[in-house]
């Protein structure tokens, strides 16, 4: 997995703080580095005991490239609520529209033919713009209450989707859809998973390099300021009003990119792919991986997405066999949100800042001493030389 | 710019402004106080439907000190405020530099020259010193912030020693240098200053009214809002009496200080 830059880490503090110097000096290259490790390893791992018993690698490979859609969606998202402090619950509706948009425009059901790869910057963009279309009238609001909008946004796209038959077939979905095609070549929808896997992969690396750029941008910083403290960061210069727009239109244009993947990956697509549980899905990802830090992120959502569709259903298939009384009587993918529920509160309480912090969260979290400080500082602190 | 200077206008309805051409400035060795660099007619801003200024009249020029005095809920931070474009008048006008800033918005007015330093110093907390520094320099170049924030540092020594701290873990006093330091990274024109002394003990607010003092030496002009208006009164050249809303007394500082009404109802004697 893609513990990378920690997995050396460990043995020293002097060695810890070298590789997290090193990999924030060479972000990108970390990435890559990083990715290109996570890409090789993974095929590997599943061909021995005991991830070999539940599946063929073939299988397993096809599960991680659905799983990396979600570390997509995981990273976007976290442009929006981590970096930027906007709460938005209605997520799953710019995938649904990147989805979409591919499915509109290369699939049987409505005779146009544009390739895959134009398609996922257009994907992009069409989210993006969506994405603005939803910042703009929920510029003034915080919150609960931009939660709420963003909810009823992300109920709203996959409603109209679902009721407007005419054109996108309502539940049955649009079906048909091209799979995407490389050196005139048709990626193979069956069989090898390695094409998919590998789009999927270099995806994941570029929009964590975008990010990571983004983060240590003055736009990064701006963002910053608007999740500290919207007044002081317009008193300090900060165009609230674009910045906010930005941070739902590259967050929308993220999930668009993924929706445009899913879309070619499953050459269907249906209104209950992108339900509330999805926009929930991500942002318990989003908030197990750590708020803000990218690797996090990705790593929560791949952890997260793997609890939900391995490790429960092994659990069912171990219970059965092993003839456990009551136990094997529990389906427990169908306790799914209620181990995501239990597991989000107790993060909450435990450990606030996700499994990976960023370590500008640990610093905002971990404030027992700092509290202490701040209270008694001015008798503590603030005598005069 | 090269905007007529605004003339001192001296229409019937307004106070009487004595202070501007008032020979006995209460510092001696600064600058003679120049062209009015921000100028408030008639200004009236709205919280919904609640009428907090009700037509404030109000004058600053270039170099000076001037001072808002008032109790709470007078409008002095919502004047601040609609300087600086957080809020906008719906009637009347304000000019800053000769130019018409009345519906200019907060981030144009940060980085045309107006450095605010909010009620409650509003720093970013979770950022460090240098981190909240380098916002405050946001609309300046990569090399500007470099230079401001040793200027800053300079100004304040205590922030050099914090400056990889998270702003939250300071002091009161130390955030309220890092809020006015934070205002003075674009090097603004004018600095407006919302209670800075608040929550401070005496030592600590002498201290910040000497650097408020040390600023204005290095030719900011300065508009302050303090509830303490014996120590705003000291260092202002001109002061402004608010109350509901309205500009009930505008004077020299020193004669504001010697004024028995002012006395008895802000500077707490009987």
């Amino acid at each position: 997995m893609s513990a990378v830059g920690q997995a050396p880490a460990a043995s020293s503090p002097g060695i810890r703080e070298q590789v997290a110097d090193l990999s924030s000096r060479h972000r990108s290259l970390s990435v890559i580095v990083g990715m290109t490790i996570v890409a090789a390893i993974l095929p590997l791992i599943v061909l021995v005991p005991p991830f070999n018993s539940f599946s063929g690698q073939a299988v397993w490979m096809d599960g991680f490239t659905i799983a990396g859609i979600y570390v997509l969606l995981a990273l976007g998202l976290n442009i929006v609520v981590g970096m930027s402090g906007l709460l938005d619950l209605g997520y799953a509706a710019f995938f649904a529209i990147g989805a979409y948009s591919y499915a509109f425009a290369a699939s049987s059901f409505t005779h146009v033919n544009i390739p895959f790869w134009p398609m996922l910057l257009a994907g992009a963009a069409i989210a993006a713009v969506f994405g603005i279309l939803l910042g703009a009238p929920t510029l003034r609001l915080r919150g609960d209450y931009l939660a709420i909008v963003t909810l009823g946004f992300g109920e709203i796209v996959p409603i109209t989707i679902l009721n407007s038959s005419k054109y996108t077939e309502g539940p049955n979905g649009i079906g048909g859809i091209s799979a995407p095609s490389l050196l005139g070549t048709e990626f193979p929808t069956t069989g090898n998973p390695w094409p998919f896997y590998l789009t999927m992969l270099v995806m994941i690396c570029i929009s964590m390099i975008l990010i990571y750029r983004l983060q240590d941008s003055r736009l990064g910083r701006a963002w910053a300021a608007i999740r500290e403290d919207e007044l002081a960061a317009a008193a300090n210069g900060v165009n609230t009003v674009v910045t906010k727009l930005l941070a739902f239109a590259l967050g929308a244009s993220t999930a668009g990119l993924a929706g445009v993947f899913i879309a070619a990956k499953l050459q269907t697509v249906t209104p209950n792919l992108f339900r509330f549980d999805v926009s929930f899905t991500v942002l318990a990802m989003v908030v197990l991986g750590g708020m803000g830090n990218v690797w996090g992120v990705a790593v929560g959502a791949f952890v997260v997405f793997m609890i939900q569709s391995v490790f429960l259903k092994q659990l069912n298939l171990f219970f059965d066999n092993a003839h456990v009384p009551f136990l094997q009587d529990i389906n427990f993918l169908d306790y799914q949100f209620l181990l995501y529920g239990i597991a989000l509160v107790a993060m909450m309480l435990l450990r606030p800042e996700g499994l990976f912090p960023s370590r500008r969260r640990r610093r905002e979290l971990h404030t027992d001493e700092d509290q202490e400080f701040g209270e008694l500082g001015d008798e503590l602190g603030a005598s005069p030389e | 710019m090269t905007e007529q200077p605004i003339p001192p206008t001296t229409d019937p309805g307004r106070p009487p402004m004595l202070g501007s051409d008032d020979a006995s400035r209460s510092t001696s060795g600064r600058p003679a106080p120049g062209d009015v660099i921000l100028e408030l007619r008639d200004v009236h801003t709205y919280y919904g439907k609640i009428h907090a200024l009700q037509g404030i009249d109000l004058d600053v020029r270039e170099g000076e000190i001037v001072t808002l005095i008032g109790s709470n809920g007078a409008g002095k931070t919502t004047t601040l405020k609609t300087i600086s474009g957080l809020l906008h008048p719906r009637m009347g006008s304000v000019h800053f530099a000769g130019r018409d800033v009345t519906r200019t918005a907060a981030h144009e007015m940060a980085r045309d020259g107006i450095g605010h330093a909010p009620e409650g110093r509003r720093i970013f907390s979770r950022l460090t010193v240098t981190e909240n520094l380098q916002m405050g320099g946001y609309t300046r170049s990569g090399r500007e912030v470099a230079e401001n924030i040793e200027h800053v540092f300079s100004i304040f020594p205590r922030l050099r020693e914090r400056a990889g701290q998270r702003g939250g873990t300071l002091s009161g006093g130390e955030q309220q240098m890092l809020a006015i330091g934070r205002a003075i990274m674009t090097r603004p024109k004018v600095l407006l200053l919302d209670e800075p002394s608040l929550g401070l003990s005496p030592i600590l607010i002498q201290q910040i009214f000497t650097i408020i003092r040390e600023i204005n030496a290095g030719g900011t002009t300065i508009l302050l809002v303090e509830q303490n208006a014996l120590q705003a009164l000291e260092v202002a050249d001109r002061g402004y009496v608010l109350q509901t809303g309205r500009v009930i007394l505008a004077d020299s500082a020193s004669a504001l200080a010697a004024n028995q009404d002012v006395r008895r109802a802000y500077l707490g004697e009987i």
